[in-house]
Parts: structure tokens; sequence; C-alpha cells
């Protein structure tokens, strides 16, 4: 099987993968990132959402080939510091329970920011609607985000 | 001599400028090959049947929800038509549906080119009498500003021809790709006469 190369969190990867396998086995089990995680596995959930060249894509149905020549960002990589507007704000107002739907969370607040930087309730529920939380901390996850819009004004000063 | 080239000549001009006038008309919108109301009306009952089939019809919702399943329920996640009719934020088509189908049931349907109509030109299907119908899409103003010659190249548009490889556990619609492709051009060609009703 050739080796395929991968761009993650601007690091390039070699990887010995077929093609077709799902870029979240990719991430997690060769390249070892495993802030993504696995939730359904068939694009219902939302936990393994990551950026492919800045749009959030599930990367349990999202082939290792599509990724092939582009950029993928995942939690680990989308601040320099955990510092991005949504991760402190996520820290800021306790969002998670158990935790484990946030990085996909965080990655879609992350392209609603960046593509309307003072999101309405409306504009939130639109764009989070794709990912589910089961301990259900939808309102706290709301309260994050028009934070977040704060925060990144605040820095663009 | 002067006058017979008058009586003759005249007429053959105006004739000769009527017929270049009606030509450049054809030539603009394509006369149909033979106008047929009975033909054409039953040509587009069978294209009505696959129009309205969930593979088609899911995409061409009266809200701004895509519809799924052979119940034609609202898409779960809700996403939404956007602008452009390829989602919005976090909720793009491309992010679940991918340029091919994703193996198993209950997985995301692919194509390179996965979108509802955008919102500016929504081509709504769901709820539409036949009649409606077949009078929406010959209106260019309602069919995406399609003149005859797209619509007839419509029929073999690579999100049409998805709807009859629409993935594991999904209905077919009514007819097979060929009988539809006949049936619309026989609609479209007999003169797209909308049914009454």
């Amino acid at each position: 099987m050739p080796m395929i190369t991968l761009t993650v969190n601007q690091k390039q990867y070699q990887i010995d993968a077929d093609p077709n396998m799902p870029l979240l086995w990719a991430i997690r089990d060769i390249i070892g990132l495993t802030g993504t995680k696995f939730g359904c596995g068939v694009a219902q959930c939302g936990a393994c959402t990551v950026h492919l060249n800045g749009e959030a894509v599930r990367s349990c149905v999202t082939k290792v080939s599509r990724a092939v020549g582009q950029q993928v960002v995942t939690i680990e990589g989308l601040s320099k510091a955990n510092d991005h507007p949504a991760q402190i704000a996520w820290n800021e107002a306790n969002v998670p329970q158990c935790g484990y739907c946030h990085s996909g969370q965080i990655m879609s607040a992350a392209v609603l920011l960046r593509e309307n930087a003072n999101p309405t309730d409306a504009d939130i529920d639109s764009a989070m609607a794709g990912n589910i939380c089961r301990c259900g901390t939808y309102q706290r996850i709301r309260e994050a985000i028009h934070l977040a819009a704060k925060l990144q004004k605040e820095g663009a000063k | 001599m002067k006058r017979i080239l008058l009586v003759i000549g005249v007429p053959l001009l105006m004739i000769g400028l009527m017929a270049f006038i009606t030509g450049n008309k054809a030539y603009l919108k394509p006369a149909p090959v033979r106008k047929d109301s009975i033909a054409s009306v039953k040509a587009f009952s069978d294209v009505y049947k696959v129009l309205m089939s969930p593979r088609c019809m899911n995409c061409h919702p009266s809200g701004d929800i895509p519809l799924q399943g052979d119940d034609n329920h609202l898409h779960t996640m809700s996403p939404k038509r956007g602008v452009d009719g390829k989602g919005v934020y976090a909720m793009k088509c491309s992010n679940c549906h991918q340029p091919e189908n994703t193996p198993g049931v209950h997985t995301p349907p692919g194509n390179p080119n996965w979108h509802l109509p955008p919102a500016n030109m929504r081509m709504v299907f769901q709820g539409k009498t036949p009649r409606q119908l077949a009078q929406q899409l010959i209106d260019p103003k309602r069919n995406g500003h399609k003149d005859m010659k797209k619509l007839i190249e419509h029929a073999d548009d690579g999100l049409v021809l998805a709807g009859w490889n629409p993935g594991e556990g999904r209905t077919l619609p009514p007819l097979s790709h060929a009988e539809f492709k006949k049936a619309w051009l026989t609609w479209l060609n007999t003169g797209a006469y909308a049914p009454k009703k």
C-alpha cells in the first residue's frame, strides 16, 4: 500500500493507511491525536468534528483520501496555547459535564465564530444543531459562544 | 416591368423577412418537435411520479430544511438551506455528505455537488400539484433560468442521476433513469403541457 501524506495541524504525517480509512481513524489511531472523539460513526452526532480546509467535517465518514493535500485541523491545533476564544469561553462558562462531545462542539463553534462574529441564539442553534451533547449542556454551550464572540471582538481591537 | 418587380418582389421580401424573424425566434426558443397535449400530459404523469419520489423531493422541500426518508420527514439535525443551498456555518452539506455514498445503512448519501436549490431560487417540489410543478419547471424565473436546451440536459445532471444511486437502504425512484429521461424528453418535445390539475 503506498504511503499517504496528511497535513494535520500544519505538520506533515506519512501514514500507511487504506485511502478509504475514515480520517478519524488516522487521526486517532495512527497519528495519535486523541482529542477528536468517536461517537456514532455515521455523521449523526458531531463528536468527531475536525476542520478540513476550515470546514467542520465529520471525520468518521470522511475518507483519508479526501484529506490528502488539504489542511486538517483538530482540537489540538485550533490554537497555539488552548487560547482560541471558544476554548477560553468554554473554560469560563464551565461548559462540559462529561466532556466527551466538546472537542467537536468547539470545532463547530469556531467555524460559526469565524463566519459570524456576532451570532444570535438562532444562529448558534443553526450552527450547532449537528453536535449532540448527551449531558444536555446546550444552554452553557450557547452562553459560551456568546462569550467567545465578545472575547473575539475584544481580541481584535 | 418595374410594376411586375414591385408586385412580386415586395411580397417575396416580406416573406423572407418574416421567415428570418420566425427563424431567429425558433433559435432562441426551440420549437417542440410536435405539439401533442395528450402525449405531453401523459408523459408528465411519469415525470411527476419521479420528481415527487423521496429521492428527488427530499432536496426540493417547501421549507429551508431538507427532508429525509421515504416518509419525507425533516432532516435530523435540522441543517439549513443557506444562501447558496449548501448549508450554513458548521452545518454545510459537504461536511457530512461526501463526494460518494458512505457505505452502510443510515449513513450520508454522497455526491460531489450535494446541495439544495439556493435561497433565491428555491425550486420547491413538495406540495406542488402536477399542474403547478409542470408550470414551474418550464418557467425560467422559477426553474434556475433553464431554457429548453438546459432542461433537456438536466435529465443527465450528476445530482439528478444520484437519485438512482441513493446508497444502501433507500428506495429508488419509481421509474428507471432511462424511463424517466424518455418521459421527460417526451413531455418537453411535445409542448411541455401542464396537466389541468
